[in-house]
């Protein structure tokens, strides 16, 4: 039992190894009907098959694999001249017998299958076409024995070797033509023409000459076996480490001596068995030419496949991970790439196209570059495209250079095919190659000239096993930052006159080389700076981190907003409240953590006092309301401006100056194309690591990508800079702001267009969100809505849409209609709603009417008036507001009753 | 022969302690028992998680079982001990206070788990034998090294 799955498993193994070169030779032979040599090979391994199929019973396949013998073998003897029809009906056949091996791999049985069409067809092929009946020519008398195919016959040996006659191999053929079964040397011995050693002789010259030698210096071996024995390695590499680390503090020589030596082995071990793990690209790309063929007939092109390379080797899982983007990038050069035969000509061109492939290992790293003679990329169209696909603006696209133009493609959701054809063109496309590539660590990149082709170059790591990487600390642990992304190191601070960190509305960034680095702390990000996750307290929180400040502005200037609210009436306050200047959100911080934590900066004392005059100037202003002074309350406003932003420009000037005392060490990384900077506390050493993977308790936090063990026996986390690029701009509410800073940004700098959906708020105010958030417009009928603790839900395909109202996120909500609770439900039967999604997370904004979807050039004409709101423009000659989501979204969460109430009151 | 070593280590149970009360593991599922030692703390993982440790050049995760027992949390001056277990997602370190003894235990002392415990912990005291003097917890080794959804009763600060 276990012998006969045993011999169909090595069947199997044999059989896909010889299809993969059987898909490769036909190609070959297309090209070059004459080439013997290949014919005996394609021949000898459907013969292997048939025989091996008929001996394991499996009947379908050996029925395929027979009418295909055959149909060689008419082709081998001359009588038949290979044309694309019978190419095509081999491959077909190749592909049957794939097919049922795959079946029987799977499930131990052919499975149901009809091939009656596909035999028939092989059969009918088998008959010489009569206008090629002048190929026909007598059967050469060589192909008397259908095994000795390629390597010489026996017949010519025993002639050789043992005087046997060309007379009686004549007879002896003779006779098996007649339909003797016997093999020649039986028939031979019979006869008497030869001794039975002389033919066991023949039989292993015969044997050797069929180039079984490769074999006997070649063995199979389970992956499952190298990848252990890498591990091990891996493992000898630690305890080297270690050993290496201790050895060196000690002054025993033998031990120093003997250490270096095993240091020298390891290393020499470690690359033995990486290069057990390798592969030739070879085995991939072999699979290609077949591609592009049926491709290439598919669309009427002529493509010839040129290989440079094939022996290139690199690691079994990287060959693995790179066969589709590889394939994918091949089906386009010849989809979109080559043109029609009459087209390249009408251009002076060969009307056959060339593909070519090219592997070489330069730095470390593993070249690929697969090129084509094709027109190109038209340019033209990708900028237009990239325009109005809203990639990029305009104004961005006339900047960028031919290289940047044509690197565009790797866009997510970028897909120039105008025909989506069965081939490409569906939208996923060079984007999902680009990340497969990053994914194990590579690159990829295009280049193209139009009218003469497409050049797109892949650099892929060796292996992925053992990595060079970056060790840095924080917060006291080791991290290792995988070299691959790292860009440079950066130190700053420290001395004076040093560009030090800025803020962009509470977000630092750096600038390098004039260009702004968006900055992450790494500390914050795993959230190792602070014991008590506050960050999504609304009151401004004793956290010692350089946000503070930002938080202390923005409490300061919401409260401005609130005076306004007196003036006009809204609110109320007590001129208690107002002239205080500790009970104020920025009092609170600047008498709690503000001047006990910066005392050391000389403006702190000119904040606490501008701080107090500004309350001064609240407390008349009130005072003079309170006393139904309304015109003098707006005179004494317009002085509370000025004293409010002398607050601000302190605060500012102090937060500068905290920034600059700072020593901060900058990890310059790049993740999906994009810079950014990682703030660590120290950056120690580059080390090679080895990985190893994070049991499946941890794989979920993105933040890792694995953990190594240290020369000192500890073990450190590997960072994944992809999944902390992406961590840090989703989950903390600094990156979420610096995104609608950079949106804003481009819009202000390019002046692109701008899709938004323009609406109608509390008492008309026209305002407006950008198009790309919203997922879709609903109508949800008020009795739909349910309460889930202070905020509007509502079941919307299976999941809870939170609600968030217009008029009560923004500072509107003071303004709530008389009678309405803010927690009564809808009174409204209809609620209009705008689904927008916001980094992964959809809500529902109910407006009070949707008016129109506009394109429009954003031109901010006055700040924002208030939280909530980017900015105000003019769109369609009305002033419309252009909601901040982000802000919508955390003003909706800090939403507290409570805090309604009293504002009501 | 075989059968009977099967039947007798099954019911084999490696003991330890957790809060002062006595717990059992499969002594077959227990790899080896080691010594406290330094773990690195993995930050944003789930406060189940107390670290990473080396073993030997194996990478393997440590669970402290008080905490996924819902127990009160170890007092500062108690070293824990380490059991690495061999569970169904790979090998796992969970942290008791103390080792016990193996005992051998007959299936009649068993019974399930009351209905009254929570569910979670249903799934994970899959019942207790009634020893002499003691009741002995029969922890389901695949589900004490799994981290449950998140939102356990779990203060991080307690």
């Amino acid at each position: 039992m276990n012998d006969s799955d045993d011999i169909v498993k090595e069947f199997l193994v044999e059989s896909y190894e010889n299809l993969d070169r059987l898909d490769r030779d036909l190609i070959t032979l297309e090209k070059n009907p004459n080439d013997r040599e290949i014919l005996g090979s394609i021949f000898r391994t459907i013969h292997t098959i048939k025989g091996t199929s008929g001996f394991l019973a499996f009947d379908k396949l050996g029925a395929v694999a027979h009418v295909g013998e055959s149909l060689l073998g008419r082709l081998r003897d001359g009588q038949l001249v290979l044309d694309p029809e019978i190419t095509t009906g081999l491959l077909a056949m190749v592909d049957a017998v794939r097919q049922m091996l795959a079946s029987i791999e799977a499930t131990s049985v052919e499975g149901e299958r009809d091939d009656s069409e596909l035999i028939s067809r092989l059969t009918r092929l088998q008959q010489p076409p009569e206008a090629s009946a002048k190929r026909e020519v007598a059967p050469v008398p060589e192909s008397i024995s259908e095994t000795a195919a390629l390597a010489p016959n026996i017949g010519d040996i025993l002639m050789q070797r043992a005087g046997v006659t060309p007379a009686e191999i004549l007879l002896a053929a003779e006779k098996q033509k007649e339909g003797d079964p016997r093999h020649m040397g039986e028939i031979l011995v019979e006869q008497g023409a030869a001794r039975p050693a002389d033919v066991v002789d023949a039989l292993q010259v015969q044997q050797a000459a069929r180039g079984q030698s490769a074999s006997d210096s070649t063995i199979r071996l389970d992956v499952a076996l190298l990848d252990q024995l890498m591990n091990l390695v891996g493992e000898l590499v630690l305890a080297r480490n270690q050993i290496l680390q201790f050895a060196n503090s000690t002054e025993e020589s033998g031990l120093l001596a003997t250490s270096q030596r095993l240091n020298l082995i390891t290393s020499e071990l470690q690359e033995g068995v990486m290069k057990t793990r390798m592969q030739p690209i070879g085995n991939i790309w072999s699979k290609l030419p077949r591609t592009v063929r049926d491709l290439a007939l598919g669309c009427g092109k002529q493509v010839r496949v040129e290989m440079e390379g094939k022996e290139t080797e690199l690691d079994k899982t990287l060959i693995e991970a790179i066969k589709d983007p590889l394939t994918h990038i091949v089906r386009n050069s010849v989809d979109h790439g080559i043109e029609r035969p009459e087209v390249r000509q009408a251009a002076g061109k060969d009307p056959e196209g060339r593909l070519c492939l090219r592997a070489f290992h330069e730095g470390g790293q593993v070249n690929i570059e697969i090129s084509d003679d094709g027109a190109g990329l038209d340019q033209d169209r990708i900028r237009n495209k990239a325009v109005q696909k809203g990639l990029v603006s305009a104004d961005q696209a006339g900047r960028m250079t031919d290289r940047e133009i044509v690197n565009l493609v790797f866009l997510p959701g970028f897909s120039t095919a105008e025909i989506v054809t069965n081939v490409s063109g569906r939208g996923v496309g060079m984007d999902v190659v680009k990340t497969h590539i990053e994914k194990i660590g590579g690159t990829v990149d295009l280049q193209s000239k139009p009218g003469q082709g497409v050049m797109v170059r892949m650099k892929i790591p060796l292996t992925l096993a053992i990595i060079p990487a970056l060790i840095v600390t924080s917060a006291g642990e080791r991290y290792a930052v995988p070299q691959v992304n790292l860009l440079e190191l950066v130190g700053v601070g420290g001395g004076a006159g040093r560009q030090g960190i800025e803020m962009i509305h509470g977000v630092p960034v750096y600038r390098l080389r004039g260009r702004l680095l968006p900055l992450v702390y790494l500390n914050r990000e795993l959230q190792t700076d602070a014991k008590a996750p506050d960050a999504t307290s609304a009151a401004p929180a004793a956290k010692t981190d350089l946000l503070d400040f930002a938080k202390a502005r923005y409490a300061h200037e919401e409260w401005l907003g609130r005076l306004r609210q007196v003036l006009d009436g809204a609110t109320t306050m007590t001129v208690e409240q107002a002239g205080s200047p500790t009970q104020c959100a920025l009092g609170k911080w600047l008498y709690a953590t503000g001047l006990k934590e910066y005392s050391g900066i000389q403006e702190m004392p000119q904040v606490e006092a501008a701080h107090k005059r500004f309350h001064e100037l609240v407390r008349e202003v009130v005072a003079l309301k309170a006393q139904g002074d309304t015109a003098g309350a707006e005179r004494a406003f317009t002085e509370v401006g000025p004293a409010s932003r002398k607050v601000v420009e302190l605060l500012t000037a102090v937060e500068r100056k905290v920034l600059e005392c700072q020593n901060v060490n900058i990890v310059v990384l790049e993740a999906d194309g994009r810079h950014f900077g990682l703030v660590v506390d120290e950056i120690n050493d580059t080390e090679e690591i080895v990985v190893k993977p994070l049991s499946k308790h941890l794989k979920n936090i993105s933040v890792y990508a694995g953990a190594t063990i240290m020369g000192d026996g500890k073990v450190a986390l590997i960072l994944d800079v992809l999944g902390l690029a992406q961590c840090s701009r989703i989950l903390a509410e600094g990156r979420e702001r610096l995104q609608g800073e950079e949106v804003q940004a481009t819009e202000e700098g390019a002046n692109g267009k701008q899709k938004l959906v323009l609406f109608a708020g509390l008492g008309g105010a026209r305002m407006a969100v950008p198009l790309k958030l919203l997922a879709r417009l609903e109508n949800i009928p008020g009795a739909h809505v349910e309460r889930s603790g202070n905020q509007w839900v509502t079941q919307y395909r299976g999941q809870i849409l939170p609600l968030i109202r217009v008029s009560h996120a923004l500072e509107e909500r003071r303004h709530l209609p008389p009678g309405e609770d803010v927690l009564s439900l809808p009174t409204t039967s209809m609620l209009q709603v705008l689904v927008l999604e916001n980094e992964h997370q959809s809500f529902g904004l109910v407006v009070n009417q949707i008016l129109d979807i506009v394109e429009s050039t954003l031109q901010p004409q006055s700040p924002p008036t208030r939280i909530g709101v980017l900015h105000s423009s003019v769109i369609e000659d009305r002033v419309t507001e252009l909601l901040d989501v982000p802000a919508l979204l955390r003003a909706g969460e800090a939403y507290e009753p409570a805090e309604a109430h009293a504002a009501k009151s | 022969m075989t059968e009977l070593t099967t039947m007798t280590s099954a019911h084999q149970f490696c003991t330890f302690y957790l809060n002062h009360l006595l717990f059992g593991v499969e002594s077959q599922k227990i790899q080896e028992v080691v010594t406290y030692r330094e773990m690195r703390p993995v930050p944003l993982a789930p406060p189940v998680v107390i670290g990473l440790m080396n073993l030997r050049g194996q990478v393997v995760v440590a669970l402290d079982l008080r905490r996924q027992l819902e127990l009160p949390e170890r007092p500062s001056n108690m070293t824990p001990v380490c059991l690495v277990v061999r569970a169904a997602g790979g090998t796992v370190c969970l942290l008791a206070d103390e080792v016990g003894n193996v005992v051998e235990v007959e299936e009649q002392t068993f019974e399930p788990s009351p209905e009254t415990l929570s569910k979670r912990l249903r799934s994970v005291i899959l019942g207790v034998h009634k020893l002499e003097r003691q009741l002995m917890h029969v922890l389901d080794t695949d589900q004490a090294c799994e981290i449950q959804a998140i939102g356990q009763g779990q203060s991080s600060g307690a």
